[in-house]
């Protein structure tokens, strides 16, 4: 009798493998979304600026990310930086800077949008009851902002996630590549492979964005409640 | 009642505490304010009255620095806030200001948004403001409310707890920025009893409204600006029934109806 279709996910170390992968997927996505954001919230706020000068170069920055293909990136990045500089880089570190310094200009974008639309008036308010720049930001404009820019900020973290796929293609096994070599490997005994590994991928990806809209949700009803 | 928490002063203080000499202001080459000048003197009220636009509130504006000046000279306390290093976050904890719109801080609680200025601007002791805090709450009558949200109050509310953090900075001196002109009109009284009731504790205050029985009830001397410049300076029962100017008789006659 032909073996069933499913079982290839708990052959030998399969299973355990996918899980690995699945670590490499969400510690490049998990670090570059915390860096993303950091630097996101920096540059948004740089970006504010009355400077029309650092305006344009926030906005060069940005659509730099936005024009060039994060794949382009992931390449100049991890074979053309590196030889150029003479410097050893593994595929997942080349890939954890991409992607933070993605996340980062569209993350600069999202905070910018939101401390843009906050009144105006908030800002002389808080400066007259002597609250400093630092200050200000920190109490009053950031914590506002944050609210406006979750559902922005949590559509970004979910894309990253989605997008670290490319990686393999500089040579990081991640959870797709290794569902891709168990494929490969099993092929002939098992004709149903793909659909059985490449449906469980799909699954596992599901597991790590759906919770990050659930809490988006759930903090937007406790905010608005 | 009395005013707990808020700096007594004797009305009969005669010493200058805020002095406006030849101010100028532009915004791009329109002029705004032009040689302005004005002394207040402590436990003083002064009304600025005048036409929309006249830049009453860019003056208010000016005195805060919340809006840059492009000549003369602003003295407060004996200090001035033009020439040389002005340390504004300090300046702002003596000068207070209430604005039209409010403008609570909408993510914090009533309470949160009074002692925010003292405790982390001015270091003091958090038990302290929250006591202080509780008195002025109490003495505007929304003690039950200090732990709900700016969305949870009506205008007449929200503004006074907006004065009521602008007191808790034990300022010397409160700028009122037509702080009743966004109010329905059955919330202006309860707003408007509560300054003069500051007022007639002592506190040294400069007030743009357009109220003019208020202000007649409440200055010790009317300011009228046209078109930027100070028309007049008198009394306020002169000025509303016989004032030196043509275009304050002009401007009062509008809202005689």
């Amino acid at each position: 009798m032909q073996s069933l279709g499913i079982s290839i996910l708990f052959t030998g170390v399969n299973m355990q493998r996918l899980f690995e992968g699945l670590m490499v997927t969400v510690r490049i996505a998990f670090i570059s979304i915390s860096i993303g954001s950091l630097l996101g919230i920096v540059l948004g706020v740089i970006w504010t600026s009355k400077s029309k000068w650092l305006r344009s170069v926030c906005r060069l920055y940005l659509e730099m990310f936005r024009i060039i293909p994060i794949l382009v990136w992931l390449f100049v990045m991890y074979f053309g930086v590196t030889t150029a500089l003479n410097i050893d880089l593994s595929g997942e570190t080349v890939s954890i800077i991409v992607f933070s310094l993605w996340g980062a200009a569209e993350m600069g974008d999202i905070v910018r949008g939101a401390l843009e639309s906050l009144p105006r008036h908030q800002v002389d308010s808080g400066k007259a009851i002597g609250l400093n720049p630092w200050d200000l930001y920190q109490y009053i404009l950031i914590p506002q902002a944050v609210k406006r820019m979750l559902p922005g900020a949590i559509n970004l973290a979910t894309r990253m996630v989605k997008t670290t796929s490319l990686v393999v293609l500089i040579g990081v096994i991640d959870v797709t590549k290794v569902g891709q070599q168990i494929i490969e490997r099993f092929r002939v005994e098992i004709p149903t492979a793909s659909f059985w590994v490449y449906g469980f991928v799909f699954i596992l990806y599901f597991i790590i964005c759906y919770p990050l809209s659930k809490i988006s949700r759930i903090l937007e009803n406790r905010w608005n409640g | 009642m009395e005013w707990i928490g808020v700096l007594i002063v004797n009305k009969k203080d005669s010493r200058v505490l805020l002095e406006i000499k030849n101010l100028y202001k532009k915004y791009g080459e329109t002029t705004v304010l032009d040689n302005i000048n004005l002394s207040i003197s402590k436990g003083e009220v002064i009304v600025i009255l005048g036409p929309s636009g006249c830049g009453k509130s860019t003056l208010l504006r000016c005195l805060n620095g919340l809006e840059k000046i492009q000549g003369g000279d602003i003295i407060f306390r004996d200090k001035s806030l033009v020439n040389g290093d002005v340390n504004w976050q300090e300046v702002r904890q003596q000068i207070g200001m209430v604005f039209q719109n409010y403008e609570l801080f909408p993510h914090m609680t009533v309470i949160e948004n009074i002692i925010l200025g003292p405790v982390k601007v001015q270091k003091r002791d958090k038990k302290e403001v929250m006591e202080q805090a509780r008195q002025l709450l109490d003495r505007v009558g929304l003690l039950d409310r200090e732990n709900s949200y700016p969305r949870q109050l009506s205008g007449g509310q929200k503004q006074r707890v907006a004065i009521v953090r602008a007191l808790c900075m034990n300022p010397e001196i409160m700028l009122f920025d037509e702080v009743t002109a966004a109010l329905d009109p059955e919330m202006v009284r309860e707003v408007l009893d509560v300054m003069l009731g500051l007022a007639k504790q002592g506190m040294t205050m400069i007030v743009v409204t357009h109220e003019l029985s208020f202000a007649r009830a409440v200055a010790d001397r009317i300011v009228f600006i046209d078109k930027g410049r100070i028309c007049e300076i008198t009394e306020p029962r002169e000025f509303f029934t016989k004032p030196k100017t043509e275009r304050a008789r002009h401007f009062l006659n509008r809202f005689q109806y």
